[in-house]
Formats: C-alpha cells, sequence, structure tokens
C-alpha cells in the first residue's frame, strides 16, 4: 500500500497539520506525524484543499477529440487541482444511451487523473422534443444522477416538466441550461448599449431569467430537484434567492469567468483587440453589476457552488470573425487562481468557503462519491496542495488540455496549484503532471485491489 | 490614415480632412479625363463575403480613377462557399500580393478583427460589416450635406448645429451608428424616429435623441431627413405588423413631404423601397440628395482609399 505524509500544510480552518494518506484514504490529520514508510511532501505555505469536483466540464470525447478527449480533460483537470469531474453530455455521439456514458466513464478510469462521472443527456440527441433513456442511463455502470442539456436549454416547459419528475424517480437531478431560445436567436453577447454599439446580436438577461423563474415553480410544483448551470445576471441571483426563500429545492453554479471578466473586453479597449473570440462564451460575459451579484451570491449562499463549464474550442474555431467563433473558455486549470482573485483576496470567502463551493457542495449536488468529503481522518485520499503566496502571469505553459482558448492568457493571477492527489497517488506533484503511465497504472492497481 | 473601420474612431480633424481630399477627388471627377495617377502600380482587393453591387462598384470606380490595378472577389461561388476561412482567403490573396482591401463582411467587427490579426499587412477599409458600421456611406452622407449647406464654402467645415432626423430601422442599420457618431463628432444634433422594436433599447442610442412619433419628429423642423431602408426580412420578424402601417407611421409619404421646410434635405442611402419607407415623389423632389449621394460616394471613397493606401495627408498635384 503506498502512503504519502504531507508535512506541515495549512487546513481551511487555519491550523497547520500533517496529513497522512494511506492507500486510497486519509489515515491520520495531526501534528508530528509519524512518517514511516510514507514518501515525504514538503506543504510548508500550502494549503490543503479537498481535491476539486467539477460540476460542469466538455471533455469533447466521443466526437471533438481534436479540441479535447477524456484524457487530456483529466490532465487539465489534475493540473487545476480537480479529482473529480462531470462530463457534460453533448458529445457526438450525444451521451444520452447507457453505451456511451459507459464509455466515457471507462475512459475516464483508465486514464485515473480524475473520477470522470457522465452526465446524461435529459432528451434525444439534446434536440428537446423526446426524453432520453435516463432510466437506462441511472442503472447503467456509470449510475448516472446528473442530467443536462447543456449548450441547449430544455425549453418545451412540457418536457421539462415530465423530465423533473422523471429525474427525481432515479434519485437524480435535473441541470439546467437556462436560454429561452427564441429571445436568444443569433444571440452574440449580452444585450445592452455594448452590444448595440458593435452592432452584434444581444442576448438579453431576461432570457435566462424567465427560465429559472419557471424552472423553479416547475421543480416546486412537481417536488423535485433543480439546478442551474452557470448564472450569469443580477436578475437571475434574485430569482434565485426568492426560489430559496421559498424552500424550493433549487442550486446554483457560477463559473470563474463569470466571477472576473465583464463584456467590455469584447470592446477591445486600451490597445487590445477587439471583437477577440477568445471572450464569445455561452452565457455570454455581463456588466460589472452583473459580476458584483454573482460574487456578493456566492458569498452569501444564493449560489451554491462554481463550476467551471470548462469548453476546450480549436484554435480555427476562435482565430476568425465573431459570429463564427464558437462558444467557450477553458476553465479547469485557472479556476481555483481565479476563484482566489475574484472573491477571496476581497475577503468574501474562506479558504472553508473555497472547500464547500469547489469540493463539498458540487459533490454532494452530483452525488460524486468519494469525493467532497475535507481534509479529515478517513476521508477519501483526494486533497489539492495550494500555494496562495505565489502570483504569476497566466500563459499557455498553464494549460494542460490540448486547447489554448483561455481568457486569462496574459493576465496576473494569484496562487498555484502545487500538487493534486487522486486515489491516495499524486497526480501533479512540484506543479508538473505525474506522467500517464504512472497515473494509469496506479488507477489500475486500486481498481484490482492491489493498490 | 493606416485603415478606415469605424467612424467612431475619427477626430474631427480626420473627418474634415478627408472630406476636404474628397472635394479634390469630385474636382478631378468632374474633368474630361476623370483620371490620377496616384495609385498606379497598386492592387485593391474588393473583398465581398455579402452581395452589394452598388458599394462594390463605387468602390471599384474609386480604385481606377486613381490607377489602381482592382480585383473583385464575391464571396459566392468561390473557396469561401465551401469553407474557407477569412484567415486563408485573406493569406491567400495577401501570397499574390496586393496593397489594400475593402472588405463587406456579415459578421459585426470583421474588419477590425482583419486589421488586427497579423494575417496580412495591408490597409483595410470597412465597406460594411454586419449591423455595425458602414464608414464610407456616413463620410458620403456628411459630404453632401455640407456641399448643399455650404456650396463651394465647404472646404474646412464641419456640421456645426446642423439637425439631422434619421427615420427607421436604427437598430440593425450600419448606416444609422456610422452616420451617427460621424454627425456628432462634426458638430450635427442626430434625432432618431423609429418604433421600439427597430432601436436598440437602451438611453439614448449611439448619443443621439429618440422618438417614437415620425411627426412630432418631424414638427422639430430639421435641416436633414433621412430614411433608412427596410429590410424585407424585418417583415416577417414581428418587428412591426407590415408595411402598410409601416408607411402609415414611419415612410416619408407624400404628404409628410410636402409639409417638410424649403430647405430640409431629403437623404436615402439606397437602395430604396418606393412607397414603402419613402414616397416616389419624396425620393424625385429637388430637396432630395439621393443621386448626388451616389455621385459623392465615388468621390468619398476616391479619398479614403487615396489616404489609406497612401499614408499622406494631402493629394500629389493632379498630373492631367
Amino acid at each position: 500500500m503506498t502512503a504519502h505524509l504531507i508535512r506541515g500544510a495549512q487546513l481551511v480552518d487555519g491550523t497547520r497539520a500533517d496529513i497522512r494518506l494511506e492507500g486510497r484514504r486519509i489515515s491520520a490529520v495531526g501534528s508530528g506525524l509519524d512518517a514511516a514508510g510514507a514518501t515525504v511532501v514538503d506543504a510548508d505555505g500550502l494549503i490543503a484543499l479537498p481535491g476539486l469536483v467539477d460540476l460542469h466540464t466538455h471533455l469533447r470525447e466521443p466526437g471533438a477529440e481534436e479540441s479535447e478527449t477524456v484524457l487530456t480533460g483529466s490532465r487539465a483537470a489534475a493540473a487545476g487541482g480537480f479529482t473529480a469531474v462531470n462530463a457534460m453530455a453533448n458529445s457526438s455521439p450525444v451521451a444520452d444511451t447507457a453505451g456511451v456514458v459507459e464509455q466515457v466513464q471507462a475512459l475516464g478510469d483508465d486514464a485515473g487523473y480524475v473520477t470522470v462521472r457522465p452526465i446524461g443527456a435529459v432528451s434525444q440527441g439534446l434536440q428537446g422534443t423526446h426524453l432520453s433513456e435516463i432510466g437506462a442511463m441511472a442503472t447503467s455502470r456509470a449510475k448516472v444522477r446528473v442530467f443536462s442539456d447543456d449548450g441547449s436549454c430544455v425549453a418545451d416547459p412540457l418536457l421539462m416538466r415530465r423530465a423533473l419528475e422523471y429525474i427525481k424517480g432515479f434519485g437524480g437531478v435535473l441541470a439546467q441550461h437556462a436560454q429561452e431560445p427564441r429571445l436568444t436567436i443569433g444571440a452574440q453577447m449580452n444585450e445592452g448599449r455594448l452590444s448595440s454599439e458593435l452592432g452584434l446580436a444581444g442576448w438579453p438577461a431576461v432570457a435566462e431569467e424567465a427560465i429559472i423563474a419557471r424552472d423553479v415553480l416547475l421543480a416546486d410544483h412537481v417536488g423535485a430537484r433543480l439546478h442551474v448551470c452557470h448564472v450569469s445576471t443580477a436578475g437571475s441571483v434574485e430569482v434565485i434567492r426568492w426560489a430559496k426563500s421559498r424552500g424550493i429545492d433549487v442550486t446554483a453554479e457560477v463559473t470563474p469567468h463569470h466571477l472576473v471578466l465583464t463584456e467590455d473586453l469584447i470592446a477591445g479597449v486600451d490597445g487590445a483587440p477587439g471583437y477577440d473570440a477568445r471572450y464569445k462564451v455561452n452565457p455570454p460575459l455581463r456588466s460589472r453589476e452583473d459580476v458584483d451579484a454573482l460574487r456578493a451570491a456566492l458569498a452569501d449562499g444564493t449560489i451554491d457552488i462554481v463550476a467551471t463549464d470548462h469548453a476546450p474550442h480549436t484554435a480555427e474555431a476562435k482565430c476568425c470573425e465573431w459570429p463564427a467563433a464558437a462558444n467557450g473558455m477553458v476553465g479547469l486549470e485557472s479556476a481555483l487562481s481565479v476563484v482566489h482573485a475574484a472573491v477571496v483576496e476581497d475577503g468574501r470567502l474562506g479558504w472553508s468557503d473555497v472547500a464547500r463551493v469547489l469540493s463539498e457542495a458540487p459533490a454532494r449536488i452530483g452525488q460524486v462519491a468519494g469525493h467532497g468529503q475535507g481534509v479529515t481522518e478517513g476521508a477519501p485520499a483526494e486533497l489539492t496542495l495550494y500555494d496562495p503566496a505565489a502570483v504569476r502571469e497566466f500563459s499557455v505553459d498553464d494549460l494542460a488540455g490540448q486547447s489554448q482558448n483561455s481568457p486569462y492568457l496574459g493576465m496576473r493571477l494569484p496562487g498555484r496549484v502545487v500538487a493534486t492527489f487522486h486515489l491516495g497517488n499524486p497526480t501533479l506533484l512540484d506543479g508538473r503532471l505525474v506522467d500517464a503511465e504512472t497515473v494509469a497504472a496506479h488507477a489500475a492497481a486500486v481498481r484490482a485491489g492491489t493498490a | 490614415m493606416k485603415h478606415l473601420l469605424s467612424t467612431a474612431d475619427l477626430s474631427r480633424a480626420d473627418a474634415i480632412h478627408i472630406l476636404d481630399v474628397a472635394e479634390e477627388m469630385a474636382e478631378v471627377n468632374t474633368r474630361e479625363v476623370r483620371k490620377l495617377p496616384a495609385l498606379r502600380g497598386k492592387t485593391v482587393v474588393n473583398l465581398f463575403f455579402e452581395d452589394s453591387t452598388r458599394t462594390r462598384i463605387s468602390f471599384e470606380a474609386a480604385a481606377k480613377r486613381l490607377s489602381a490595378d482592382v480585383i473583385n472577389f464575391a464571396a459566392k461561388g468561390s473557396s469561401v462557399s465551401k469553407g474557407e476561412s477569412l484567415k486563408d482567403t485573406v493569406q491567400t490573396l495577401g501570397a499574390m500580393g496586393i496593397d489594400g482591401i475593402v472588405i463587406r463582411h456579415p459578421a459585426s467587427g470583421a474588419p477590425r478583427v482583419l486589421a488586427e490579426a497579423d494575417w496580412i499587412d495591408v490597409p483595410v477599409v470597412n465597406a460594411g460589416d454586419g449591423t455595425h458600421e458602414h464608414p464610407t456611406q456616413a463620410l458620403l452622407d456628411a459630404f453632401t450635406m455640407r456641399r448643399r449647406l455650404h456650396g463651394s464654402a465647404s472646404r474646412g467645415t464641419a456640421l456645426d448645429g446642423v439637425r439631422v432626423l434619421i427615420v427607421g430601422d436604427v437598430l440593425h442599420s450600419r448606416v444609422a451608428r456610422s452616420n451617427a457618431w460621424l454627425l456628432r463628432t462634426l458638430g450635427a444634433e442626430v434625432t432618431f424616429a423609429a418604433p421600439p422594436t427597430l432601436l436598440p433599447a437602451v438611453d439614448r442610442p449611439f448619443g443621439a435623441a429618440v422618438h417614437h412619433d415620425l411627426d412630432a419628429a418631424l414638427a422639430e423642423d430639421c435641416d436633414v431627413v433621412m430614411l433608412l431602408r427596410i429590410q424585407q426580412e424585418r417583415m416577417n420578424d414581428a418587428f412591426f405588423p407590415n408595411p402598410r402601417e409601416y408607411t402609415r407611421h414611419f415612410g416619408l409619404t407624400a404628404a409628410r413631404a410636402a409639409a417638410l421646410s424649403e430647405r430640409t434635405l431629403i437623404m436615402h442611402p439606397g437602395p430604396m423601397n418606393r412607397g414603402l419607407e419613402i414616397a416616389g415623389v419624396a425620393a424625385d423632389d429637388p430637396r432630395s440628395t439621393v443621386v448626388e449621394q451616389v455621385a459623392n460616394g465615388v468621390s468619398v471613397r476616391m479619398a479614403v482609399l487615396y489616404l489609406a493606401l497612401t499614408g499622406e495627408h494631402e493629394p500629389k498635384e493632379p498630373v492631367a
């Protein structure tokens, strides 16, 4: 059995402790722990966070392996301090059958960098007309518990009602991409003064808020759980706050980019290029007021979690005129630093809150077994060591996935992920990914019970 | 001037200079031999990803009167319709050796992306991008106003205090955007008249005042009334009920034209929908500048191409 002794880490409550990992468990947390038989990792000055869990990741496999694969996306996740990701269903073929979700899970298991939990499509082919085989996916070896048509909204109110009810029968949750399609035909960026000046078709806030309002009422009516993906507007925050105050069973996520970036970047001020498609994302970057409301909502618990919406695209999908460019940004590698910059530096969130919004709550919402249980004795050996004092200019060298469509390149970001432990073994050490063969071999040994 | 992408980033001095150079070009256009050698040996590509015979011909005439060689590239039926990217198209043209690009593109911002990318390093002139800008149209409109208002004393003047009413589909109009920015830079007051469905949902779009009642707007006695073209596709998409109702409320009908002051200019960027946004008698009225706008378009585009491709501020002494 492998053992690691992490020496002198700072826990999220601010205390300093050694952490001993034995096999797949944290065997002890305390001071002056015995290093016998263990590989020692010096964690002086580093914060020990529970392994991060992303509820919203696009791994692109099957179907778009030129932008990301389960392996490369898993490496990006490990580089960002994640130990589990939930892979969205908008692959090709769509993850709407047991076969596809089992395949994605198997690829994740083989890669071994993180736990890969497939998300199942709500509707066949994400078409929004017929329910997909939700039961088959829920009872497959992948045991799918999160269902989403992300990229498309479940817009038909009757299908939405049926989906909420049906998924409830399998103990799952529906994660809605809230976007009224008729209000966003051809939409290119946040609707407002800037969109009118740039001549880009607007994506009005009401198109998100109207769907969330409808969905929380539907969820209440049928007594189902609802999760709202990538909340992006101040008005959405108000609707969710109201729903929670009424006791409606809704949770919500915000992306790192909606916590720091605003639509003004699209105008290209101060010599920056305009219409730079790195900033094209759906839902779009919004205003400073929206960013402030989202930060406040994350701090007061109205928004439960941060999820990356990691969306890799090839260079050619972004190196073109704005309307022709693909939506999405990679975000796994930068997520923790961006959250640090957005809400930790100004004191809104402490490190225990970061552990909650990036590990415990997403693991609970997504029912990701073996994750989100904190850095405590007996918990799974899933953890991340983070250097909060580091400052770096974020660059392509910080990206570990296959695509480079990061909006943060060239930005100064605080902090750095130094090590990530998954299944009791490092996937990232000294800021460098452990090689794929070693990680895969360890994961295989764990599965075989020989680790 | 390296590129002409937008009127929003033109200073007042820049704008007046372009209009003054256009006056020189207009003078050339009245001669027996309407040609200058200024761009001899240079090649200009008209890169049109959207059909626009009028604008393309105007740029072509302008380039040829400056003795440039002109290549017309229409995206339809070309490699672009087979999926070639803007980057590859431009790099292909660049490899053939060109000195300037005039681009019309359905995507807002495409000329700016082209100008700022490292795909090619030549001047870029925006000939209309999506629902964003059409700077040479605004310049020719300003030129036309200046000539009508100041006649032969136009050189060096701006449009201070001129009241311009722009009527119609402001929301989708690149002409409205470019005009609003340029006219305000030149000191004019701009007002829009349109139903709320055809205006951006913000206060004072592009710095202009707004009326939802055309007759109330006309009662303010403007110096210029400019009608925007109503595109066919707007009629099928609930922006207004039908053409009859649009004309009744926002068309420059014969009755409205008759009620205009004698000095009010009637402008339209063309092509016109006669009987829809403008009555035939209004279009043909002596106060109408529609045909002059077309003629002035060539002079203004000569000035823009000259300034962009030579990087000079004054035209060389014309060689007969």
